[in-house]
C-alpha cells in the first residue's frame, strides 16, 4: 500500500484537500513509525518555560501593553531606507491590525518565559510587500533567534528564491522557523519549503495536543479552532485559522529549546515528532490517539 | 445588455458571489470587500443582505478589521463573539444597525496579489469550523479565478485594434491633445510609417 507520504497530490489544486483536520470527528489515520527511544512530552518539555528562547514575530506588529503579550525584548518594523531598499528599524510597540499581537499572544500563553521581539512586515493592509518580508526575515535570522513564528506567507513566485535561501540560512544557523500552512488551494511560501516547521489546525480544545501529518506539506496539526486570541484594546476574541495553530507549535518548540538549549534545528523537528500524539509509541506500535 | 459590456459582467459577478455565498451558510450578510492599489483601503464592492443598500462604496483603512487581518495575512480565517470588539462590528453597526457576531473571510487572490476580501457574517448553517473555513476558501478561490478571467477578456480586448482604422486614428489624436508629456519619438515613427503605408 502506499504510504501517506509518497502518495500523489493533485498537479492543480496543491492545497486541495486543506490542511486542516478535524481529530473531533476522525482519528489521525495509522502510520509507522521508528521510535527512538527517551523521547516523550515529559523528557521534551517538562519543567520548562522557555526561558532564555528568543522568538521573534514577523507578523502586524505587536501591541506590548496587551495583558496577553506581558512585555517585548524589541519592537521593529521594516521601512524604506534613504536608497529605497527596504531597512529595518525601531518602531513603537503597536499592531493596528492586532494579527500580531494574537499570535504572540498565543507562543506567550504556551511558553510565558520566552523573550519576544515583534517586527512588523505586513504594514500596509495588502498581502504584504514581499521585500519587507525578505528583510524582515533575513533580519531575523542574522539577529540569531532561536525560533522565528510566520503565520503568513507571500503568494508571489518572485520572492521564492530568495526566501529558499533564507530558510536554508536559517536552518544552519540554528533559527527555526514555524509557519504557518495556507489553508487554500494557492502557492504560498515558505511553509512548503523542507526546512521550516509548518503547520496547519486540528479543531481540539487543548493547546497543548498536536499531531505529526504523514502526508506533508503540512507537517504538524495544531490548535487552530476557536483558539482564545488577544484582540487590540486589551480585549480578547476566539478565532480560528492556521495563523493561529502555528504559533501553538512556536511556543512548544520554545519550552523544549528552554529545556534542550542544543538542539539543531533538524533535532528539534524530531523531538516535536517523536513527541506528537499520534506518534507515541508503546511496544514500538505507533500508538494513534 | 450587450456582450461587450464587461464592467456589468464583473458587477454581476462579484453580486453573484456575495449572493451565493450568503445562500452557502445561510448567513445575515456576505460581502466583498477590494483593495485598492494606491492606498491598501478596503472597499465594499458587492454587499448581500444586511447592509445591503447602504455599504457599498465605503471604505476601511488599511489594515483595521478581521477583513484587515485577512488581506494583511493572506490567509483565511474565522472570529466569534466579535460583537463587543471588532472595530469592524462598530462600523458597520454605525451605517446598518447591524451588529455581526461572527465573521468567517477568506482572501480573493488574483496574480498571485491579495486584491480583496470575501467575507460572511452570522452563519447559521454551518458544519464545523474546519468545514466552514474550507469550503469559503474554495469558494473564494472560485470567484478569484473568475474575476482574473474577466480581467484577462479586459486586457485582450485593450490590445485588439479597433475594426475601423478611423476609430484608431481618432483614439490617437485624443490620447496626443490629452498628453501633457511630449509624444514619444518612436511613437511619431511608427504613426509616420503608417502614414506612408496608408498613402495611396
Amino acid at each position: 500500500m502506499t504510504p501517506p507520504w509518497r502518495r500523489d497530490r493533485p498537479a492543480q489544486f496543491p492545497g486541495v484537500p486543506a490542511w486542516g483536520l478535524s481529530t473531533r470527528r476522525q482519528s489521525p489515520e495509522p502510520f509507522d513509525v521508528s521510535p527512538l527511544s527517551g523521547v516523550s512530552k515529559e523528557w521534551a518539555w517538562g519543567g520548562s518555560d522557555g526561558s532564555g528562547v528568543r522568538v521573534c514575530v514577523l507578523d502586524t506588529g505587536v501591541a506590548a501593553d496587551h495583558p496577553r503579550i506581558g512585555g517585548l525584548e524589541r519592537s521593529l518594523h521594516v521601512v524604506g531606507g534613504d536608497d529605497g531598499r527596504p531597512v529595518v528599524a525601531e518602531c513603537e510597540p503597536a499592531d493596528p491590525a492586532g494579527h500580531g499581537t494574537a499570535c504572540a499572544g498565543v507562543i506567550r500563553s504556551i511558553a510565558p518565559g520566552v523573550s519576544l521581539t515583534s517586527v512588523r512586515v505586513l504594514t500596509d493592509g495588502k498581502t504584504g510587500s514581499g521585500d519587507a518580508l525578505v528583510a524582515g526575515l533575513s533580519w531575523a535570522i542574522e539577529e540569531g533567534f532561536d525560533l522565528v513564528n510566520l503565520s503568513l506567507s507571500t503568494t508571489r513566485s518572485g520572492f521564492r528564491e530568495s526566501l529558499h535561501e533564507l530558510a536554508d540560512r536559517a536552518y544552519f544557523r540554528r533559527c527555526l522557523l514555524v509557519a504557518a500552512a495556507h489553508n487554500m488551494p494557492v502557492l504560498s511560501y515558505p511553509w512548503t519549503f523542507s526546512s521550516v516547521v509548518s503547520v496547519a489546525s486540528h479543531d481540539l480544545p487543548d493547546p497543548m495536543t498536536y499531531y505529526y501529518n504523514p502526508a506533508p506539506p503540512a507537517e504538524f496539526h495544531a490548535r487552530g479552532v476557536k483558539v482564545p486570541v488577544a484582540w487590540p484594546g486589551g480585549r480578547e476574541i476566539r478565532s480560528t485559522g492556521n495563523s493561529f495553530a502555528a504559533p501553538h507549535i512556536t511556543g512548544i518548540c520554545a519550552l523544549i529549546l528552554g529545556k534542550h538549549p542544543w538542539l539543531t534545528p533538524f533535532q528539534l523537528k524530531t523531538v516535536l515528532y517523536l513527541a506528537a500524539d499520534n506518534t507515541l509509541t508503546h511496544s514500538g506500535e505507533a500508538h494513534v490517539s | 445588455m450587450s456582450p461587450d459590456d464587461i464592467d456589468g459582467t464583473e458587477r454581476r459577478l462579484l453580486q453573484s458571489v456575495v449572493e451565493v455565498a450568503r445562500h452557502m451558510f445561510g448567513a445575515a450578510a456576505a460581502s466583498i470587500f477590494l483593495v485598492e492599489p494606491e492606498t491598501g483601503d478596503l472597499i465594499f464592492e458587492a454587499v448581500s443582505g444586511e447592509g445591503e443598500k447602504e455599504l457599498v462604496g465605503s471604505r476601511f483603512p488599511a489594515g483595521t478589521g478581521i477583513a484587515g487581518w485577512v488581506a494583511a495575512s493572506g490567509q483565511p480565517m474565522v472570529a466569534d463573539d466579535v460583537a463587543e470588539v471588532a472595530p469592524f462590528a462598530r462600523d458597520a453597526a454605525e451605517s446598518t444597525g447591524y451588529v455581526p457576531r461572527t465573521i468567517m473571510a477568506a482572501p480573493l487572490i488574483r496574480f498571485e496579489e491579495c486584491v480583496g476580501v470575501l467575507e460572511v457574517l452570522d452563519r447559521t448553517a454551518s458544519r464545523s469550523e474546519l468545514d466552514d473555513m474550507e469550503l469559503l476558501g474554495l469558494f473564494a478561490t472560485q470567484a478569484a479565478c473568475a474575476l482574473e478571467l474577466l480581467l484577462r477578456i479586459r486586457a485582450g480586448r485593450r490590445a485588439e485594434p479597433p475594426a475601423d482604422p478611423r476609430d484608431l486614428l481618432r483614439r490617437i489624436g485624443e490620447r496626443l491633445s490629452a498628453s501633457s508629456r511630449p509624444p514619444d519619438a518612436t511613437a511619431v515613427r511608427l504613426l509616420a510609417l503608417a502614414d506612408d503605408l496608408l498613402g495611396p
